[in-house]
């Protein structure tokens, strides 16, 4: 097998024994990128330089056997993760050219890990989006079918795991936006519990939203990833200090002893007939490999996209008042007078999606209006959380298709803007009460399009998601498909 | 038309914190522009604030020293609107949880007091400076401000003259002064005052129509401000006309109120709670705590100046105008307690006297509490007169001698031997005969010719009161 | 918390246009006609949809404010340095004497 199809765990240990130095892998990755990346468009920035420094660097700490995990290893980062001195444009015209005087304390992390940056992947502008087509520097395709999407809002980053273009890469999810890419194309994508991973440095959409996780191959390369970002920050105040577990210590318990929950309101119609079969598949293996699985209900199911699209929609219209052209970020040169300068600067630099959200969150918040959608929003948010702390009385991890739908083609949804929404039923709720999840390949439609079941677990408990994660994963090689390119 | 004047002040103070509310920046006044700035206070993408402990220990405290009641949790909201010194386009403050509640403070005004209500006291985040002096089409933006903790001090509308106003500013800088929370330097605009200002015919349960009054920072400029405000509304209402509500601008050098006329309409500052921040938890052994901590507050010193010094009100008034002049003078007299008012007349008189001639603050004084009680201590022993003791400060004064020390070097130990000054004043009768003579027939004010002469034989060293009894005495013998 | 008066029902709210320039007003954006015309259509598309949320009876429910468990995140008063000036400007469209340009408010 090439170097750049290997696992992060499979490359740790060549790494470790010398079979390979991290400049070999480096190469390996970045030869992968320049060969299948223009049909993928993954990238908006490819770090070749700076990656063969860190692979240096990387090499040297091996050779000192002060290696780490993640030493040595080629990632990717989606372009809305501060990375100093590295253009971060949130595929924006309005943060082209930006380049952040701080670094995210993920990507520090990593960095610190012996990381090797490899490039900052293509995103729906400001994250908002399901399909990456909303990104202003054009879409990514799906490695599996590149008349396809790969899903949003990251992607990028999906695409770049699923083609070998890197061993692992970040995303961030505030609706879907790691686990509906990850299963359109065929990967591992994690969301951790809000509060889990440290937001600083992750240019914020929802904040109380907003999660960073990865995209990876298998789910023990998940856990790894998850370790290297986990833990408190004191630079995010909402940051969790309750301490990391070694989520390697029982990831291969297998299933016997868990309770999986099957909420009925994800298997009504509206989903895909053959997704909802390959996750009942998924599901029978799960019964098989010993976990006991019984149905839940989680009333609120149909009110979660709407609560979202008004409390997600209301804190972007907040988050995105900063780009005003005077710090950073563009300026239309030509307006006569500030007031001028704001609203032509930004009417320039946003896109279409993105000022529809700043358009209904400002209307959500605005006087007379903030009790009927705003707070009312914020109160069925308690409902939809509540749902899952009582389900999660009886079992120790629930299981749902991830999205109601395989990848669509390119342009097929951009005139639609609820439809597009409704993408991210499935996950949404997630992000609304909080708590972890993750996505894993489960087969594939027809038209060999991935299908990905998703797993979500209690709050702060990756271990077990990723215990019952790791059991489906090794009954079945849903994980091992590879797109040909 | 005899009408009511409604006035209520909010108050901004800057916490005396070292660093900014929500990022480690330091918060030194006067620095090069954009020198003291970083990603979180720049509002860059990405950035998130984490809050100043010590901003919310100093917010407790003004609330406690106001008699508020102390929130918790309070929470953080965001007030958007959109202005080159606002970084992130909305501002981090306090909504409908504010940390302080329900206070009060007493103003006294020709020796009547009056509680003045305090609605709230919340925190917020400064905004930077825009400049816009001779700039010809641009405004330059330095935000070394933005992010400076404020406290802001919403008062009920429960003055009722612009007197009362100024009264009640002034009450709250010393207090927020004395805590150490605020430097309340108004110039440098750590402490700023907007007014609401109305109207109403006396005796009128409603309120009139407030206006928002803004840019007056200092005392003097309150008081211009109000009663210029307060004579304009009257006149529109005499005249029959409306008042618009709007924010008028205090216009220093033309001495008028100036309507902020833009094409915005009123703000909608959208609040929603922030996010990124955790409700704010004081638990009451924290409020404990900082009550204990907490310093001696004008008010109380005042009154215990009076009760255990044995001083006027006036004089208690002025020693404990501000902390450090009240710690010296209680040094002062930790030093020599005989005669605390003695002491209170030297430290009121020549040593502030000689400072505010050098331009010196009391933290300045070349003079140490112990130096000055020295010489009250020989003063109130009697070794040497009053008049004495003015020579005796001007020796002290910038050295580290002591009183005792000075006085035998000197040689200006006062003459109180009976014996020596019966000698001098028998001299100073011989040396006279006409006007002794003169004295005994009746011109008792030749009494003064001769304690001047005696003094003089003296070089000021006999005792004056003794002087006085020996020479009545001698004189009358014959 | 209440920032204004208490709207009816959701379901069926149309937003005029006059009211989208206020929104996109107050979010300073500066729409073309075409845009003005989409985003009133997909706006009320929109709301219509959310408006759904007036179905579910919330009271007494309490607002879900901070998705963060309660923590003890504070900072020590305790300075850090600063950015070099060079580098808090180096990103901005436009500077003057150290500080950050902007084309001043023409009334």
């Amino acid at each position: 097998m090439e170097p750049f199809a290997w696992t992060l765990h499979e490359a740790r240990e060549r790494l470790d024994r010398g079979e390979i130095s991290a400049r070999e892998l480096t190469d390996a990755l970045l030869e992968r990128v320049a060969r299948v990346e223009p049909g993928i468009r993954a990238y908006n920035t490819v770090t070749e330089d700076h990656a063969r420094a860190r692979a240096a660097e990387a090499d040297a700490r091996i050779a000192d056997k002060q290696a780490g995990p993640l030493t040595g290893i080629g990632i990717a980062l989606k372009d809305n993760m501060a990375t100093e001195g590295l253009e971060t444009t949130c595929s924006s015209r309005i943060l082209k050219g930006y380049k952040p005087p701080y670094d995210g304390t993920v990507p520090a992390r990593l960095n610190a890990a012996g990381a090797v940056t490899l490039g900052k992947t293509n995103l729906d502008e400001f994250a908002m989006g399901s399909s990456t087509e909303n990104s202003a520097f054009g879409p990514t395709r799906n490695p599996w079918d590149t008349t396809r999407a790969p899903g949003g809002s990251s992607g990028g980053s999906a695409a770049a795991v699923a083609a070998d273009m890197c061993l692992a890469a970040l995303g961030s999810d505030t609706g879907g936006s790691i686990r509906q890419p990850a299963a359109l194309c065929g990967v591992v994508g994690l969301k951790p519990t809000y509060g889990r991973v440290s937001r600083y440095g992750l240019v914020a959409f929802a904040s109380s939203l907003d999660q960073i996780g990865p995209f990876t191959k298998d789910v023990e390369d998940a856990a790894l990833m998850l370790a290297a970002v986990s833990g408190h920050d004191p630079l995010d105040s909402t940051s969790s200090s309750r301490p990391v577990p070694d989520y390697l210590a029982d990831l291969k318990a297998g299933a016997r002893g868990l309770t999986v929950g099957v909420p009925k309101e994800y298997f009504v119609e509206g989903a895909d007939p053959e997704v909802l079969a390959a996750v009942r598949a998924g599901i029978d293996v799960l019964a098989r490999e010993g976990a006991k699985v019984v149905e839940v209900s989680l009333p609120h199911t149909a009110y979660a996209v709407a609560c979202y699209y008004l409390v997600a929609t209301a804190e972007a219209s907040s988050n995105l008042s900063r780009y005003d052209g005077v710090r950073y970020g563009y300026r239309d040169a030509d307006a006569q007078g500030l007031l001028e300068m704001y609203m032509a600067s930004r009417e320039a630099g946003f896109g279409t999606e993105v000022k529809r959200r700043i358009m209904l969150g400002t209307y959500a918040l605005s006087a007379g209006y903030y009790d009927a959608y705003y707070r009312k929003a914020q109160q069925v948010r308690t409902l939809i959380r509540r749902d899952f702390l009582e389900a999660f009385e009886a079992v120790d991890v629930l299981v749902t298709p991830t999205s109601p739908t395989t990848a669509f083609r390119l342009g097929e949804r951009t005139a639609d803007p609820l439809k597009m929404y409704l993408s991210d039923i499935f996950t949404i709720s997630v992000n609304l009460a909080g708590l972890p999840a993750v996505s894993l390949p489960c087969g594939r439609d027809g038209e060999g399009c991935p299908i990905g079941l998703q797993l979500i677990g209690r709050a702060f408990d990756e271990a077990t998601m990723l215990r019952a994660a790791w059991a489906f994963e090794a009954a079945t090689d849903h994980h091992k498909a590879k797109p040909e390119l | 038309m005899d009408y009511e004047v409604v006035i209520g002040l909010e108050v901004h103070c800057q916490l005396a914190t070292k660093t900014k509310i929500f990022c480690g920046c330091p918060t030194t006044f006067g620095q090069p522009p954009n020198s003291q700035t970083c990603p979180v206070c720049l509002g860059h993408p990405g950035v998130l604030p984490v809050l100043n402990r010590q901003a919310v220990a100093y917010t407790i405290m003004a609330g406690l020293a106001t008699h508020c009641e102390i929130k918790s949790p309070s929470v953080f909201a965001r007030k958007h609107y959109f202005y080159p010194d606002l970084p992130k386009g909305y501002q981090i403050s306090q909504y409908d949880r504010p940390i302080c509640e329900h206070g009060h403070v007493e103003i006294v005004l020709d020796g009547t007091p009056k509680r003045i209500g305090l609605t709230r006291i919340h925190m917020e985040e400064d905004a930077g400076k825009n400049l816009h002096e001779g700039l010809g089409e641009a405004s330059h933006v330095d935000l070394n401000r933005a992010g400076v903790p404020l406290i802001e001090a919403v008062s009920e509308p429960d003055l009722r003259s612009s007197d009362e106003a100024v009264a009640y500013l002034k009450k709250l800088r010393d207090i927020v002064v004395y805590l150490g929370v605020c430097d309340g330097n108004m110039e440098q605009g750590n402490l700023r005052c907007d007014a609401n200002v109305s109207l109403r015919p006396r005796g009128a349960e409603k309120l009139g129509t407030k206006v928002e009054m803004k840019n007056m920072n200092s005392f003097r400029f309150l008081k211009q401000a109000l009663e210029y405000e307060i004579k304009r509304q009257a006149q529109v209402l005499d005249r029959g006309g409306t008042i618009v509500q709007e924010t008028r601008l205090w216009d220093t050098k033309r001495g008028v109120t100036e309507s902020m006329r833009t094409k915005e309409e009123a703000h909608d500052y959208r609040y929603m709670p922030e996010p990124d921040l955790l409700p704010v938890v004081v638990d009451d052994a924290w409020i404990e705590a900082t009550r204990r901590a907490m310093p001696e507050l004008p008010d109380a010193k005042r009154e215990r100046f009076v009760a255990d010094y044995g001083l006027s009100e006036y004089d208690a008034d002025v020693l404990t105008a501000t902390r450090a002049l009240a710690d010296y003078y209680e040094q002062a007299v930790a030093a020599y307690s005989g005669d605390p008012k003695l002491t209170c007349n030297w430290v009121m008189g020549d040593l502030m006297g000689r400072l505010n001639e050098a331009g010196l603050a009391i933290e300045q004084c070349p003079m140490s509490p112990a130096q000055l009680g020295g010489i009250v201590e020989a003063i109130h022993k009697g070794t040497i007169s009053g008049k004495i003791a003015k020579t005796v400060f001007g020796h002290l004064y910038g050295t580290d001698r002591t009183a005792a020390q000075v006085i035998e070097a000197e040689g200006l130990v006062q003459v109180s031997d009976t014996g020596a000054i019966d000698a001098l004043v028998a001299e100073v009768i011989a040396a006279h005969p006409d006007e002794a003579a003169q004295y005994r027939a009746g011109k008792d004010k030749l009494l003064g010719f001769f304690v001047g002469q005696v003094m003089k034989q003296s070089r000021g060293q006999a005792n004056p009161k003794l002087v006085n009894e020996r020479l009545r005495a001698m004189l009358k013998e014959g | 918390m209440t920032s204004g008066t208490t709207q009816g029902a959701t379901n069926g709210t149309t937003i005029k246009r006059d009211e989208v320039l206020k929104i996109a007003h107050l979010a300073r954006l500066k729409l073309t006609e075409a845009e003005v015309d989409a985003l009133s259509r997909d706006l009320n598309a929109i709301l219509a949809y959310v408006g759904t949320l007036s179905e579910l009876d919330t009271e007494g429910v309490p607002t879900l404010d901070h998705a963060a468990e309660a923590g003890d995140t504070w900072r020590e008063d305790a300075p850090r340095r600063p950015l070099p000036r060079e580098r808090a400007l180096e990103n901005a469209p436009r500077t003057g004497d150290g500080c950050f340009a902007v084309p001043k408010i023409i009334e």
